[in-house]
């Protein structure tokens, strides 16, 4: 989507994180990115290593944690999986969809020196 | 801008100030420092600093080596936990202009689409229908010129322009400086008419009510399911320009099947701005989010009237 933005966010997270508990060196960041947030796995590593240069983050090895899309589905009434946020339901083929999980975008852990 | 977005931080602008904003660095010999940047998109964020002399911590500032090293000496690895959401520096911002708009009984709408749907003659439109009716004022983002913020004035509502040099969106902290800087009034209605982009201003709440899109009918019908995230995130989908309807091969039903498939509760006005056509749906849809959104306002005068 716009992963540019998205890592300046994880580093302002990070420096954040470094005032307060105090650490130096970014060593490994862990981020959390749904199935369905949008988010390019592949521009984001991209972005992630332009961004975090310079930083006490430079060079950090970038973890991604998917974690999968899941809707629940208004005629079966049950959660299903999802792969696409206009994705039909495997049971019925449905398009009554509501997105319940696999949204995340969230920096999880960092290793820390 | 200053928080979660790269797109473009020197480069925004709101109604001709400039608005910087620096960052800190914490290195790795843990001293501090802030700084202002700018930079072009094709340099990408990655940025020299500049320790000539003059730099407060050009000594002790052994950036190169330490920082890039990972020799041991450095101190034990431990893990630390953020869980926190990438935007949440955003949805703070949100948060705040949200309880300020509840506070005064403003209601607010986030205006989404491509560029050239008509959200400019749309909203010009709307503004002359509400003459009278409703107080409205105007936030208008572009990448640059204030056009849209003249026509906007030309009828007579307050609008602030914020150009967002090279950044792809609006986002919270810039509509909160812009929300300062224009006089709006108790229980009045607020339109923020985002840069025109499908993609990027989807992932960026700015506090409003609801995100409203904006599909014109000389774009495909399959839009909603090419761009799922902006049909996803809005409440209502207006379809503009359905007077060019009979010279077109737009598909109508397809277009409201293609969103609900993405956003089964979407709600759909077909209107066309020049025509006037579907205008009063419009209108009323609005009217309807200004009465509920004015509600707290009634009540909380009536609890200071009681106090005194």
């Amino acid at each position: 989507m716009h992963e540019m933005s998205l890592a300046e966010g994880v580093l302002q997270q990070i420096e954040d994180a470094a005032r307060a508990l105090q650490f130096e060196r970014v060593t490994a960041v862990w981020l959390e990115i749904g199935q369905l947030s949008g988010v390019e796995v592949e521009a984001m590593k991209f972005c992630f290593d332009a961004v975090m240069r310079d930083s006490i983050a430079d060079g950090a090895r970038l973890e991604i944690l998917a974690t999968p899309g899941t809707g629940w589905c208004m005629q079966c009434s049950m959660t299903v999986p999802m792969s696409e946020v206009f994705g039909e339901c495997p049971q019925c083929g449905s398009h009554q969809m509501q997105v319940t999980g696999g949204t995340e975008m969230r920096v999880k852990e960092l290793e820390v020196a | 801008m200053c928080t979660t977005c790269g797109c473009g931080s020197g480069e925004v602008k709101i109604d001709g100030d400039d608005h910087h904003h620096g960052h800190e660095h914490v290195h790795a010999d843990g001293t501090r420092h802030s700084h202002d940047h700018a930079h072009d998109a094709d340099e990408g964020h990655d940025h020299a600093h500049d320790h000539a002399p003059g730099h407060r911590y050009a000594p002790v500032h052994s950036h190169a080596s330490l920082a890039h090293s990972h020799a041991p000496g450095l101190g034990a690895k431990r893990m630390v936990q953020i869980e926190q959401d990438i935007l949440a520096k955003n949805n703070a911002y949100a948060a705040q202009n949200r309880q300020r708009l509840a506070e005064r009984g403003i209601f607010t709408l986030n205006l989404v689409s491509s560029p050239g749907s008509g959200k400019t003659t749309l909203l010009c439109k709307t503004i002359q229908m509400l003459k009278g009716k409703a107080s409205v004022a105007v936030i208008e983002g572009d990448q640059q010129t204030s056009q849209d913020a003249e026509r906007i004035r030309a009828t007579g509502a307050p609008a602030i322009q914020i150009n967002t040099g090279k950044g792809c969106h609006l986002d919270a902290h810039m509509v909160g400086h812009a929300m300062e800087k224009l006089a709006l009034a108790d229980a009045s209605l607020l339109m923020i008419e985002n840069v025109g982009n499908l993609v990027c201003p989807a992932a960026f709440d700015l506090g409003e009510a609801h995100k409203v899109v904006i599909l014109s009918v000389t774009e495909g019908e399959d839009k909603p399911i090419k761009y799922p995230d902006m049909f996803r995130a809005a409440t209502l989908m207006l379809l503009n320009k359905c007077d060019l309807l009979p010279y077109l091969n737009f598909k109508v039903d397809a277009a409201i099947e293609f969103a609900r498939r993405v956003n089964p509760g979407i709600e759909v006005i077909q209107l066309s701005a020049t025509s006037g056509q579907g205008m009063d749906d419009w209108l009323a849809w609005i009217e309807r989010g200004s009465a509920l959104a004015a509600e707290p306002t009634a009540v909380a005068a009536e609890a200071r009237a009681g106090v005194r």
